[in-house]
């Protein structure tokens, strides 16, 4: 009953004296017309009115109503009036109930604009950021002197920026031609892909005006050499990103040949040890130390390393070592061993992959232009890299156990001859390059699945490495990952990944008969080294 | 690539002592009387009697025929040229494709949509044959290629990995790469192979259907006469004068070629001749499984050959028989009974094999004898 009665008191005051949305646009938004309709929505983007905020957002939310001809707003079971905000009571026994406003997505996504570019007036500088991506792609060409205006205010450069892209391109629907000329050139700074696609269209007959055509000429060729240019760049960062965990994954493979002579193909299954050692730390850190997350990878180093060293370490005990000048058999040793560890993993972990978090400072990603994104992890895997490989050049140049190994890869029957316990020597090489090989495997679970049977992939592409390389010298292990990494990505920019590897083996097949020793190869005098 | 002409080639040794009998012949009649007693067993046989044999039985141990097959082509270059491929699935299932193909084109009309191309192609909106399947509607066009094509394949990969004397593991590791880029290339839709699902839902071969229990046997003593076919071939080329300078260049490459040979002929045709052994293989295998895809060409399947051959003895070529039967057997019966063990199983093998019994189980009666102190 009281109800009703406010209803009618509502009915019965205008409330005219309050600033209220005109009339006819409202209708607009409710009629059929889809033109119109829209024309409405970027109408209340460039009005003044802060009920139009409501408006849009009621659009946006699917609370818009009609009761009558007249626009409600409905929250819970409150209802407004859409043109001045004023409270409005619907009696639930109502004649006939409210009628829910249909909004298909194409108006959805004009109010979500609409709705952007009143958001460019925001104190927050994030709602402004998110503002101006949203209307980064196609904004209505009414909106570009607001945006223009907006970008020229703007503090933030990356937001000012984007709306001046936005502005430039809004303008580029202009009639005026020399408009649309401004808007072309400032569109030339840009270096996304978007833009030079719809700028093509204008380079053609699309474009009545011959002055318009060439400057989107101009502005196309400049966005392209810029593409070009990132995208060279980009395959070149994940071509090396890739060389720099072939490194690791190759590294200690290189030290074990080098001195043993041996073929270890559970090398992989030390890459897995390192990640589950990884997967393994972040549990008891999670467990112990929540605090200290973010750092539980540097607690993963030393453990993934002493775990694949130690592994290493016993099966060069128990098997490597018995099959001392039998290669192929102990290629096959090996391998059996390689069963056996990834169904061990597979019993203690599950055969699922599992989840190994990147910790905060590792997420996220440097963006240098638009189209090249450096993600922080794997820069931080290329620098780790490096300092595995500078350890290790220290260790090998620098050290007894490194001028041992030396000699060791040289000429065994000689090193024995002048003292070198050459045993030894095998089982530290052994363990250090399973010690490597685990370092790498603690890298590798920030960028590829940790599972079981992670460490497969690795042995051909490492071997080829190996081979590439020549054996014994570390530097040819470099430049080796390094060059089939970057050609590799290159080739399958071109290609596709798997013709890609195909190639890449056909040139290896092709390199070991002109070098069958390998870039940097080792003198020596012996026939069947 | 001509074969040595060298005079120095045609003053070899005298034929030597005389070999003693073998034991292949001793087997070889009672072999060929249970190839043909298995299938009659399995036919005349009504399914509840005690002697029954039944379907899984006879493709069961019909796929380990055409796997000892295998076994055996592996002997050939392995014991016998010391050459360790892990890349033989390559050959086996590229024959195994060649046969497939065949096997494609007679489902005809019957396959999902009734359409005269296989299923794969018509799903892929392909209009018409590839060339590379023409003459894929004749067997014996398909028998020929299931030879040909790995022999093709093996010769133009040989020729260059023996030329620039490519050996011991750094050529086991490039045919591995071999067999796995090979993998890949299968997997792909447009290599025209029916990529990841490879070829099935054969229906007939040469007419007959392909799941009758006669075509089952047919194709059952098919796979026993081509391994006892495949036992002769390697037997007459190991204990030629070819065989033995293929022995010699096993042990001592460099001294062989010093001598005057051309040890990558030799390596060559050995690795030629297993490839196509392989191939033929190949072909009986996939009608009686029923399939084929690129998992054949997974390199762990490849390096279970080896397996196989290290079990049972290497250059025994009996052996590597035996040890695929064992193998596969235990394969079979652990992968159904205990699934979560065969891995270790396998791996265990592979390194008790390499570490305690380098002769195989052929060695086995003789590393005994001198356990015991009694002469070999």
């Amino acid at each position: 009953m009281i109800r009703t009665l406010l209803f009618a008191l509502c009915l019965l005051c205008p409330l005219g004296s309050m600033a209220a949305l005109p009339l006819p646009l409202l209708q607009a938004l409710t009629g059929d017309d889809a033109d119109a309709r829209t024309q409405a929505v970027i109408d209340l983007g460039l009005s003044v009115d802060p009920q139009a905020q409501v408006v849009l957002e009621a659009l946006r939310d699917d609370t818009l109503f009609t009761l009558k001809g007249r626009l409600l707003v409905v929250t819970g079971e409150q209802a407004a009036d859409a043109a001045t905000g004023a409270s409005v009571g619907v009696p639930a026994d109502a004649p006939e109930p409210p009628e829910q406003l249909t909004v298909n997505n194409l108006l959805r996504g004009e109010a979500a604009k609409a709705l952007a570019l009143r958001n460019l007036a925001s104190k927050d500088v994030d709602v402004r950021r998110s503002a101006a991506k949203e209307l980064a792609s196609e904004p209505p060409a009414a909106f570009a002197a607001s945006m223009a205006t907006a970008a020229a205010s703007e503090q933030d450069a990356d937001t000012a920026q984007l709306l001046k892209l936005a502005a430039a391109q809004a303008q580029l629907q202009s009639p005026e031609p020399g408009l649309r000329i401004a808007a072309l050139n400032s569109l030339a700074d840009s270096g996304e892909p978007a833009i030079a696609a719809m700028i093509k269209p204008l380079t053609g007959s699309v474009e009545p005006d011959v002055q318009v055509r060439d400057a989107a000429r101009r502005a196309l060729n400049a966005i392209q050499g810029r593409l070009f240019w990132g995208d060279l760049l980009d395959r070149l960062f994940t071509g090396l990103s890739l060389g720099s965990i072939l490194l690791l994954a190759a590294l200690g493979l290189a030290i074990t040949y080098g001195v043993m002579g041996v073929i270890n193909m559970a090398h992989g299954e030390f890459l897995m040890i390192g990640a589950y050692s990884a997967y393994f730390v972040q549990g008891v850190f999670q467990q112990h130390a929540p605090q200290l997350q973010a750092w539980y990878l540097a607690a993963a180093l030393p453990v993934g390393f002493l775990a694949a060293a130690l592994v290493g370490a016993v099966l060069e005990r128990l098997v490597i070592r018995h099959l001392y000048g039998r290669p192929l058999e102990t290629l096959l040793a090996s391998w059996g061993l390689s069963l056996i560890l990834i169904q061990a993993a597979r019993a203690l972990f599950g055969p699922q992959n599992v989840q190994v978090a990147n910790p905060g400072w590792m997420s996220g990603s440097l963006a240098i232009t638009p189209s090249l994104v450096l993600p922080w992890n794997r820069m931080l895997i290329i620098a780790f890299a490096v300092a595995v490989l500078a350890l290790t050049w220290a260790l090998m140049q620098r050290t007894r156990l490194g001028l041992y190994v030396r000699a060791v890869t040289q000429n065994r029957a000689m090193a024995s001859c002048v003292g070198v316990a050459t045993h030894r020597v095998d089982s530290l090489a052994f363990a250090l390059g399973a010690g490597i090989a685990g370092l790498g495997g603690v890298a590798l679970s920030q960028i590829a699945n940790v599972g079981p049977e992670m460490g497969q992939g690795y042995i051909v592409d490492s071997f080829m490495v190996v081979v590439l390389g020549g054996v014994g010298q570390l530097a040819g292990a470099v430049w080796a990952a390094l060059g089939l990494g970057v050609a590799a990505k290159f080739l399958e920019g071109w290609t596709g990944a798997v013709i890609a590897k195909i190639l890449v083996l056909g040139f290896v097949i092709v390199f070991i008969q002109k070098r069958p020793q390998g870039l940097f190869a080792q003198r020596g005098r012996n026939v069947d080294a | 690539m001509s074969m040595p002409d060298s005079p120095s080639h045609r003053a070899v040794v005298s034929d030597g002592p005389v070999q003693s009998p073998h034991p292949l012949f001793r087997l070889t009649l009672p072999a060929l009387v249970v190839l043909f007693v298995i299938p009659a067993l399995h036919l005349l046989t009504p399914a509840d009697s005690a002697w029954h044999l039944s379907d899984f039985f006879l493709t069961l141990t019909g796929k380990i025929l055409c796997y000892a097959v295998v076994a055996v082509a592996m002997d050939l270059i392995w014991g016998f040229g010391g050459i360790l491929s892990l890349g033989h699935g390559l050959f086996f299932a590229l024959g195994g494709y060649s046969f497939g193909m065949y096997l494609m084109r007679q489902i005809g009309r019957d396959g999902s949509y009734h359409a005269e191309l296989p299923d794969f192609m018509v799903f892929l909106d392909w209009k018409e044959l590839p060339w590379f399947w023409q003459g894929s509607d004749h067997f014996l066009w398909a028998v020929l290629m299931a030879i040909l094509v790995p022999a093709v394949v093996a010769t133009v990969f040989g020729f260059f990995a023996f030329r620039s004397r490519i050996r011991g593991v750094y050529f086991s590791i490039i045919t591995q790469a071999l067999v796995y880029a090979s993998m890949l290339l299968f997997f792909r839709n447009e290599t025209g192979f029916g990529g990841n699902n490879g070829f099935t839902d054969f229906k007939r071969v040469l007419g007959y259907s392909i799941t009758s229990p006669a075509t089952r046997s047919v194709l059952f003593i098919l796979s026993g006469l081509l391994l006892i076919g495949a036992l002769y071939l390697a037997f007459w080329l190991t204990r030629s004068r070819f065989g033995r300078v293929l022995a010699a260049v096993r042990d001592a490459e460099s001294r062989v070629m010093f001598i005057g040979y051309r040890p990558q002929d030799y390596k060559l045709t050995a690795w030629v001749i297993s490839a196509a052994l392989c191939g033929l293989a190949g072909a009986l295998y996939v009608p009686q499984v029923g399939i084929i895809n690129p998992g054949e060409m997974s390199p762990a399947n490849s390096i279970e050959i080896a397996i196989w051959v290290a079990v049972g003895g290497r250059g025994t070529l009996l052996g590597p028989v035996l040890g695929a039967f064992l193998v596969n057997l235990g394969k079979t019966y652990f992968t159904s009974h205990f699934p979560e063990y065969w891995l270790f199983i396998l791996g265990a093998l592979f390194v008790a094999v390499t570490l305690y019994l380098p002769e195989g189980l052929m060695g086995l009666p003789a590393r005994l004898r001198a356990l015991r102190g009694l002469p070999a």
